[in-house]
């Protein structure tokens, strides 16, 4: 049979199409359960990073020691109140954003961190080293300059003092908004307070450096205005009423309630 | 053509990138790092010798009519497998390099090659043709990923050799070393000097 006829055209083509595609999947099938597992352990890895829970390079035994002394639940944002029935491990907030059944659009207005949609459900984690909260991490997420900004920030058990803020994914130019990872900018955020007086999410990012005794004022990064506000506004949007706001307004009346001399203090 | 020529020739003789001005959009993208640079050279350099030697190995059973789309089939099928394994066994690299792994795909020396060299010779050669080609990539992306890494965010590897003024150090990072077209530059300055040193590379 010669090279360029029909039916020889037909059987090379077919051929290399069943080879490649059982190649492909094969290797896609294979190879999935440590891509997710991998997955599973980098979300772990990011948070805990942000909480200040671990550091350097962890391996996947030291995560999962430090990460099981954390509780996960779901809670619906417009309400404020714990979801029941649902698998908190089984929910991704990343997918969920995207998927038209678990997301709300979020009213232009509203929308500082321009991401359109966001999952109805937040996911929240309560660090209890021995019973009691001593950190809730909460995940965020926003438009930067190029990207989208994926990270999570922590906040100590008065629901306003941060302990901590890391971004596991964006696409910002490295050495310019690619800084919001630099520790030195990252060392700058624990103990702003998120709120100020009148309950409102308030951090700032300003140009140059921020006066030692501010309250929610951060560093900018120079070369990096755009990631920077954008930071800014994605913390405010996560913080604010459309966000955890509700929820975090409820749980600061809980704990009020059951333990006064806490609060007190506080 | 002799083994050794068909191996080492594509390092400065007849360089992918500096003279046959292939693969540069790649050389721009992941060269901010050594650590991506590195991975973006081997994972290269593996496609482009396994894509010769599959295409050396059917090239005389593929018909005319179809030839550029087997390859493109073969190379697409050979990069996703790459992106699949990077992503099992180094995540994190894998991370860092989002979308450019996928991107050999579009990535001009694998395809030039193939039609170039592996259409026409045996596979073994092909082999060696892969290999020469990607080890020539691989130097050029080195030599542009050193000075970028280095000038622009004072480190190698990660490793900090230069500290920088917003980590209390003394180096201003050059800003512009991190943006795309420094590795114009960069790539147009190698092409420069090498041409001083191999005359017979000027063009005409």
């Amino acid at each position: 049979m010669s090279n360029d006829s029909i039916g020889k055209t037909f059987l090379v083509a077919g051929l290399l199409c069943v080879f490649c595609a059982v190649l492909v999947s094969g290797s896609a099938v294979t190879l999935r359960p440590l891509q997710e597992a991998n997955k599973v352990l980098d979300v772990k890895k990011n948070l805990l990073m942000a909480a200040g829970l671990i550091e350097g390079e962890p391996t996947a035994k030291e995560i999962d020691a430090a990460f099981g002394k954390i509780e996960t639940v779901l809670v619906d944002l417009a309400t404020g109140e714990v979801v029941e029935g649902v698998d908190p491990a089984s929910y991704d907030v990343a997918a969920a954003a995207k998927d038209p059944k678990l997301s709300v659009s979020i009213p232009a207005s509203v929308d500082k961190a321009q991401i359109k949609t966001r999952g109805k459900y937040g996911k929240i984690y309560f660090y209890k080293p021995q019973g009691e909260v001593e950190m809730v991490i909460l995940p965020i997420h926003g438009k930067g300059l190029w990207s989208t900004l994926w990270g999570f920030m922590a906040i100590s058990s008065d629901l306003n003092t941060i302990k901590g803020i890391g971004f596991y994914q964006h696409g910002e130019t490295p050495g310019l908004g690619g800084e919001i990872d630099n520790p030195s900018w990252k060392a700058v955020w624990p103990g702003k307070k998120l709120y100020n007086e009148d309950g409102q999410a308030a951090i700032d990012v300003i140009k140059g450096a921020a006066p030692k005794d501010s309250k929610h004022q951060i560093d900018g990064l120079s070369g990096a205005t755009i990631t920077a506000v954008g930071v800014e506004n994605l913390v405010n949007y996560w913080f604010g009423n459309d966000g955890y706001q509700k929820f975090l307004d409820k749980l600061r009346a809980e704990t009020a309630s059951t333990d006064d001399s806490v609060s007190m203090a506080q | 053509m002799s083994i050794k020529k068909t191996l080492f020739g594509p390092l400065f003789d007849n360089n992918p990138i500096a003279l046959q001005i292939l693969g540069i959009c790649s050389a721009l993208a992941v060269t901010t790092k050594m650590e991506s640079v590195i991975v973006m050279a081997v994972a290269v350099t593996l496609v482009i010798a396994v894509s010769n030697f599959s295409v050396s190995l059917i090239r005389n059973h593929v018909p005319n009519s179809i030839r550029i789309i087997v390859m493109m089939t073969i190379i697409a099928s050979l990069v996703i497998v790459t992106d699949q394994i990077l992503k099992a066994y180094v995540y994190d690299v894998a991370k860092s390099m989002s979308v450019y792994i996928g991107l050999i795909i579009t990535n001009c020396i694998v395809m030039g090659r193939a039609e170039a060299y592996a259409m026409k010779n045996g596979p073994f050669m092909s082999l060696l043709d892969g290999i020469g080609n990607g080890l020539g990539y691989s130097i050029v992306l080195i030599f542009v990923g050193v000075f970028r890494e280095l000038f622009g965010s004072g480190k190698l590897f990660g490793v900090s050799l230069l500290p920088l003024t917003n980590e209390g150090g003394w180096y201003q990072g050059n800003g512009m070393m991190l943006l795309s077209p420094s590795a114009f530059f960069l790539i147009g300055i190698f092409i420069w000097v090498l041409r001083s040193w191999k005359k017979d590379q000027v063009g005409k």
